[in-house]
């Protein structure tokens, strides 16, 4: 079996800027989002992927259109990253009628099927069951399109990991599967519902490559990922790439997180994915006071236009909690 | 040319009908393939389709409905074999919490065109796990539909129909009625709509409502009522849900009488959904309360003495009949 090349792909100025500019986007998206709840504004269904934004921007960067996202509950820079208008995301965690779901479901319980984004349930691994059926239907049509599936270190002890794992191995599936390993699982940390340190070992029972990297450098995602497509687009079947992270904030935005230490918490704040990627960016001088700047301005603008947006959409009609359940 | 076809050849030749005439239409499930199914009934398929439409999957029940489910979401429309109708409850939570509600959640901008096969029923020595007709579980989850033909004709009428349908159908075949049920089946595209009953006895003084299994000993007991001069409507259900109301209630009002047979288990069996139903609407035209003939509430016991004591047959339905008679 090849190895995943730590081939470097190549980014240009521009592109790390992007890369920059999502990571900024998607974490003020989440920040604001966590005051909207205790403003009272967003009623519940906020995970936030504080933190974790690295492994979204290295995985979601790049990919095609026609490829499929299959994302986990944090993952809501994925959404935007595909494509979804900040608006309407913003919405969707407002229930308004200009959000996905048009108020049937809260957080990422919804897709965009144009834009190649499956919305989950709320029953952590039950997308990868779902991700296999998609990567099925690229192999029959014989595309290289792939599928990147996002799941916690959590839901890797759920038995559809297992069947889909198992399944996109047998059938060489064309899919990634990343792992986003934030040590807990809601308050259960790591070593308490695994006996191994590695959810990337995991693979290797499937025969299929499993790595476990740093999910806060942005580019070490990037570069595996980039392997691990590549593979996938030339038929050589799934990857199982390990991002190595932490959550800021708690399971949900209620949750006060006491099962950990403020020492342990502090730690990962150290290991913040945006200060290591901006001081990288400026020792290349392809980020200057002025670009930083920029970028922030913009990224506030977006985030206070989705906001006045959302909260000035309509709430759904009454009569639409019993529509849409048959096509 | 008409042909006559047992219940089981009726199946296949609808799934052999609507693979040639729709690509996208591919079988999943265990032993499916070259094997040809537990039961036979996907013989030939392999053969002429080929393992890229003829799917053997690992024993992944779960994973057997996401896959349908992710297929589904890029135009495909799987039909997915449970070896047996006991084991669907593998693959419960793909069915009613991803499938049955991902159109609602979408806001309508999806749907989910999969067929689930599910081998059910007893009466054929198979004990607890080789004898379950769940279909309650069912239709108690709004989003998904049920249907259970009785015949040969329908057998390929209905799958053809649900195979068509935008929406997940739970296609219940009972493995009683496999090489038992004979009959003139039409060659094409005779479809028999979901939703619609059948009326396979008319008369004028009860009505009595089953499906599957329970239609032909059903059909058996109310030649015997007739011979005591009560001549007994019965309604062959053919879709559980959606049930057709209309045609229920249009019997009822002729017969002021109604027995629900089923081989399910009594509480909270669709019996008793059909009799709240008439109660509530039509209470004035009753001569009798809503009666029901039902399994008892308890497992599917392997000992014939035993199974016989738990099964609806002639006699009891007759006994059940000559009861609501004299009421």
């Amino acid at each position: 079996m090849p190895t995943i090349k730590r081939t470097k792909f190549k980014l240009t100025s521009e592109q790390l800027l992007e890369m920059f500019y999502w990571l900024k986007l998607i974490r003020a998206f989440d920040e604001r989002l966590s005051i909207l709840v205790r403003q009272g504004k967003v009623r519940s269904g906020v995970y936030t992927g504080i933190g974790q934004e690295a492994i979204i921007v290295g995985t979601c960067f790049g990919l095609r259109r026609e490829d499929y996202i299959c994302p986990l509950h944090r993952d809501l820079g994925s959404f935007l990253m595909k494509g979804v208008d900040p608006k309407v995301m913003m919405s969707q965690m407002f229930a308004k009628t200009t959000g996905l779901s048009q108020g049937r479901d809260s957080a990422l319980h919804s897709g965009v099927n144009e834009l190649g984004i499956f919305g989950n349930t709320s029953m952590l691994g039950a997308n990868l069951p779902v991700a296999a059926g998609l990567a099925l239907t690229f192999k029959m049509e014989k595309t290289d399109n792939v599928v990147v599936a996002y799941f916690g270190e959590g839901a890797s002890n759920v038995g559809d990991f297992h069947e889909a794992l198992n399944f996109a191995g047998v059938q060489h599936l064309p899919i990634v599967f990343v792992c986003e390993n934030n040590l807990y699982a809601y308050s259960v940390p790591v070593e308490r519902s695994m006996a191994i340190d590695d959810v990337a070992d995991r693979a290797e029972s499937y025969g299929f490559e499993g790595v476990a990297i740093n999910g806060n450098d942005v580019l070490a995602v990037y570069q595996s990922t980039q392997g691990a497509l590549a593979r996938a687009r030339n038929g050589h079947g799934p990857t199982l790439i390990e991002c190595k992270t932490y959550r800021w904030h708690g399971h949900s935005e209620h949750d006060k997180a006491f099962y950990r230490t403020d020492e342990e918490l502090a730690m990962w704040k150290s290991r913040d994915p945006i200060p290591t990627f901006t001081t990288f960016l400026l020792a290349r001088n392809v980020l200057s006071t002025e670009k930083l700047k920029e970028v922030e301005q913009r990224v506030t603008a977006t985030i206070d236009e989705a906001v006045e947006f959302a909260l000035n959409a309509p709430d759904p009609a009454p009569e639409e909690a019993v529509r849409d359940l048959y096509a | 040319m008409p042909k006559e076809l047992t219940y089981l050849e009726a199946i296949r030749e609808a799934l052999f009908e609507e693979m040639r005439r729709d690509p996208k239409v591919f079988v999943l499930g265990e032993d499916v393939g070259e094997y040809g199914g537990a039961f036979g009934v996907t013989q030939g398929l392999f053969e002429e389709f080929g393992d890229a439409r003829v799917i053997d999957t690992p024993i992944s029940e779960s994973a057997i409905v996401g896959i349908s489910i992710g297929a589904s979401q890029r135009g495909y429309r799987p039909v997915a074999e449970m070896q047996f109708a006991d084991f669907i409850s593998c693959g419960f939570d793909q069915i009613v919490n991803q499938a049955a509600t991902l159109r609602y959640r979408y806001g309508g901008r999806t749907s989910v065109p999969i067929v689930i096969r599910a081998p059910s029923g007893g009466n054929v020595g198979g004990g607890l796990y080789h004898s379950q007709n769940p279909e309650a579980w069912f239709i108690h989850r709004p989003g998904l539909k049920v249907v259970a033909p009785s015949t040969a004709y329908d057998a390929k009428g209905l799958l053809k129909a649900a195979i068509r349908d935008d929406n997940p159908v739970i296609y219940f075949e009972h493995k009683y009625l496999y090489r038992r049920a004979k009959g003139t089946v039409p060659e094409g595209d005779e479809i028999v709509p979901i939703g619609v009953a059948a009326t396979r006895r008319e008369g004028d003084d009860i009505t009595l409502l089953t499906y599957g299994a329970m239609v032909a000993p059903s059909l058996e007991a109310a030649d015997r009522l007739s011979k005591d001069g009560v001549e007994v409507e019965v309604i062959d259900l053919r879709t559980l849900s959606p049930f057709d109301k209309d045609a229920i209630l249009q019997s009822v009002e002729k017969t002021s009488r109604a027995l629900v047979v089923h081989e399910d288990v009594r509480t909270l069996g669709i019996g008793a959904e059909l009799s709240a139903v008439i109660t509530e609407e039509r209470f004035d035209s009753l001569d009798a309360p809503v009666m029901r003939l039902t399994y008892p509430d308890t497992h599917q016991p392997f000992s014939h003495v035993l199974e016989s004591y738990n099964l609806p047959d002639v006699d009891k339905i007759t006994t059940a009949l000559r009861r609501l008679a004299a009421y």
